[in-house]
């Protein structure tokens, strides 16, 4: 009966050309509204890293100013100086970890006919990689030594040794930059986590840094300082060393745990730090360390932004406002069906079977209308990317999931929209109809 | 076949009553051809919806086919409206937008019959009344007297035990009428109950009994044959 059912629905929508397209439309409509938004915000707070996002943690130490916390009520500052990074780092306490910061630099091709061009940095340490399980399409990460010999090595995306190298395996060549002469000892396969979760700072859905040096480089080369810098007091001198060492802070610290025995251990042994740093002048706040995994941190950052929470919220609103569009027009569409509805409780159909064929051709509506919303989302989040450029390059792709769920969407919203109007139908009586 | 006795049936609006039937008591034998005729609200129409099971009725008791058809519930009268009554409309009542195989179809989908059973059926019911050359023709392509044939291959498509009919030959001219007469004789002729309602006393002289309703009542009841 369900094949009869849905031939009859296709059947009826046939019969008024004019209604059911108004019908389709206003699904579509709703369905474009609300998952073009969807995806947005579905993107935004996806987890980017989800086989290891319980066993990776973000890093706060307290060293801000006595008298006022970094971000009320009571927030540490979201990141830490250059002594901590080097202290933690140097202690090895997690079972991988790496401090890191942006910086950008020129870069100057071996191509004679290439000209210099300001590349984004990330300066990390060799665990870095496989902290994050960053994908290679050649050779790999630095080793420790390259870190403790503050070795000029360097990784490059896929997509800048395409630009310097046509594509060809690099590992061994040679970039110049900010001019010194760094080996190529790896190229990044496509790694584009979505939030930017290692380093929110500069922008959560920025794309991945197109060269990623050692940490020490920093220092090595004076490198400018890259994202957010917060300083609570002034430096303790002139120059950049001083600078490095005062009291501001622009690095992120991650730290690989694996148990929440580890994690225990971890926090005790963060604890022990500003207890030490404490004795040293340092750290006059109370103890206030945090560790947060992945989506906790995230969601600490406040990655999705509370406007995007409240258009989200408006699309739904206008989905809803586009399916009491769709009661009101279904009901019409159904009284003019009362005739034949009439007839078919005469000839047996009970009214459940009325139900179930009205609920069907309702279903027909949606998946008509959540198809044709589709083909208006991808026209939708184009719209958004021509809008707002490259920030959001990577937060409009229509997904398996987000296909699924405008599907799931459209066809729950029609039933919806049906369930009235099939009531309606239902409750004619057969002998108020017919001439019998 | 077909026993109501003492029916009663009361219509109520916010200020009227209003009685469609009083104490209606009618018994039709198998294989009956009833015509049942009488004047405007004098209850015909109530007695037919109620013969159908399309409408209830406040006491009395209604047997059909040996079974007290009384206190069905709504999934059980579609039933019993399914397997046991054809129904034959003034108006036809054809779905416009289905062919005439399709609507000779619609109550054997609710039978739940399988798809060569019902082909089978619809080809000989069309067959019987004559079309079987015009089945994927519309109900708009055809004459009234081929729409109300229709519709009775729709009737008897499903073997009904009786066929109630009202005003079957309302729409048509004479000629169509006497065809469609004749066509309803031979259906009772093979042992189909047959119960119609009627205005033209010269139709109603062609059934086998002929009963007169009047105010709610079976006012008065002559044998024809």
């Amino acid at each position: 009966m369900l094949s009869y059912y849905s031939q009859l629905g296709l059947r009826s929508l046939r019969r008024s050309p004019l209604l059911s397209s108004l019908m389709i439309l206003a699904i579509a409509l709703g369905i474009s509204a609300s998952v073009s938004v969807a995806t947005v915000n579905h993107l935004m707070s996806s987890n980017p890293i989800p086989h290891k996002s319980e066993q990776l943690y973000y890093v706060q130490l307290d060293s801000w100013s006595p008298f006022e916390p970094a971000r009320e009520p009571n927030e540490p500052p979201d990141q830490i100086t250059w002594t901590d990074a080097l202290n933690l780092m140097e202690a090895s306490a997690g079972l991988r970890q790496s401090a890191m910061a942006s910086s950008g630099a020129v870069l100057e091709p071996s191509d004679p006919d290439q000209n210099p061009f300001m590349v984004s940095l990330r300066l990390n340490f060799s665990d870095f990689f496989a902290l994050f399980d960053t994908p290679f399409l050649y050779g790999s990460g630095w080793q420790r030594e390259d870190d403790e010999q503050r070795a000029y090595v360097a990784v490059i995306t896929r997509a800048m040794n395409d630009r310097l190298f046509g594509g060809e395996n690099s590992v061994g060549e040679t970039i110049t930059l900010a001019g010194k002469p760094f080996r190529v000892v790896g190229v990044l396969d496509t790694w584009q986590p979505v939030p930017k979760f290692y380093d929110v700072t500069v922008g959560a859905f920025n794309t991945a840094e197109d060269v990623f040096i050692p940490f020490y480089m920093k220092q090595q080369l004076e490198l400018s300082n890259g994202g957010n810098t917060n300083c609570w007091k002034s430096p303790d001198g002139e120059g950049f060393e001083a600078f490095l060492n005062s009291e501001c802070v622009n690095y992120q610290f991650w730290v690989e745990l694996p148990t929440e025995g580890d994690k225990a251990a971890y926090i005790n042994f963060l604890n022990s730090y500003v207890e030490q740093q404490k004795q040293l002048g340092r750290f006059e706040r109370p103890l206030n360390n945090r560790l947060s995994n992945v989506m906790q941190w995230l969601e600490n950052e406040e990655v999705v932004a509370d406007d995007a929470q409240i258009m989200l919220y408006m699309a739904f609103m206008f989905l809803f406002v586009c399916l009491v569009n769709t009661v009101g027009l279904l009901l019409a569409k159904f009284a003019g069906k009362t005739p034949e509805i009439a007839l078919r409780r005469a000839v047996g159909a009970s009214r459940k079977d009325i139900f179930i064929q009205h609920m069907i051709e309702s279903a027909c509506i949606g998946i008509l209308g959540g198809l044709l919303g589709l083909l208006m989302t991808l026209g939708g989040l184009e719209a958004i990317k021509q809008l707002y450029g490259d920030y959001m390059q990577n937060l409009v792709k229509l997904d398996l999931t987000m296909i699924a769920f405008a599907i799931i969407l459209s066809l729950l919203s029609s039933l919806l929209a049906g369930l009235y109007p099939t009531w309606r139908a239902c409750a004619v009586q057969p002998a108020s109809q017919l001439k019998l | 076949m077909l026993s109501m006795q003492d029916l009663s049936k009361t219509f109520t609006t916010d200020s009227v009553q209003t009685h469609a039937l009083r104490d209606f008591t009618l018994h039709v034998n198998e294989g009956e051809f009833v015509a049942v005729t009488g004047p405007s609200g004098s209850g015909k129409t109530t007695f037919l919806n109620i013969a159908g099971l399309l409408e209830s009725f406040n006491s009395g008791q209604y047997i059909l086919d040996g079974h007290d058809v009384s206190h069905l519930t709504d999934s059980q009268r579609s039933k019993v409206r399914n397997e046991k009554i054809g129904f034959i409309f003034q108006n036809f009542n054809l779905i416009p937008d289905l062919n005439l195989y399709d609507n000779v179809d619609v109550p054997l989908r609710y039978r739940g019959f399988n798809g060569a059973e019902r082909k089978r059926r619809i080809e000989e019911g069309l067959a019987q009344v004559g079309l079987s050359g015009r089945m994927k023709h519309l109900p708009s392509q055809l004459s009234g007297g081929q729409q109300q044939r229709v519709a009775i291959a729709r009737a008897l498509a499903g073997d009904p035990r009786f066929i109630l009919a009202d005003e079957p030959t309302g729409n048509l001219d004479s000629e169509m009428a006497q065809s469609v007469m004749q066509l309803l004789q031979a259906i009772n002729q093979q042992g189909t109950t047959i119960v119609m309602v009627t205005h033209d006393p010269a139709l109603a002289a062609q059934a086998g009994r002929n009963i007169f309703v009047q105010d709610g009542r079976v006012h008065e009841e002559a044998s024809l044959c």
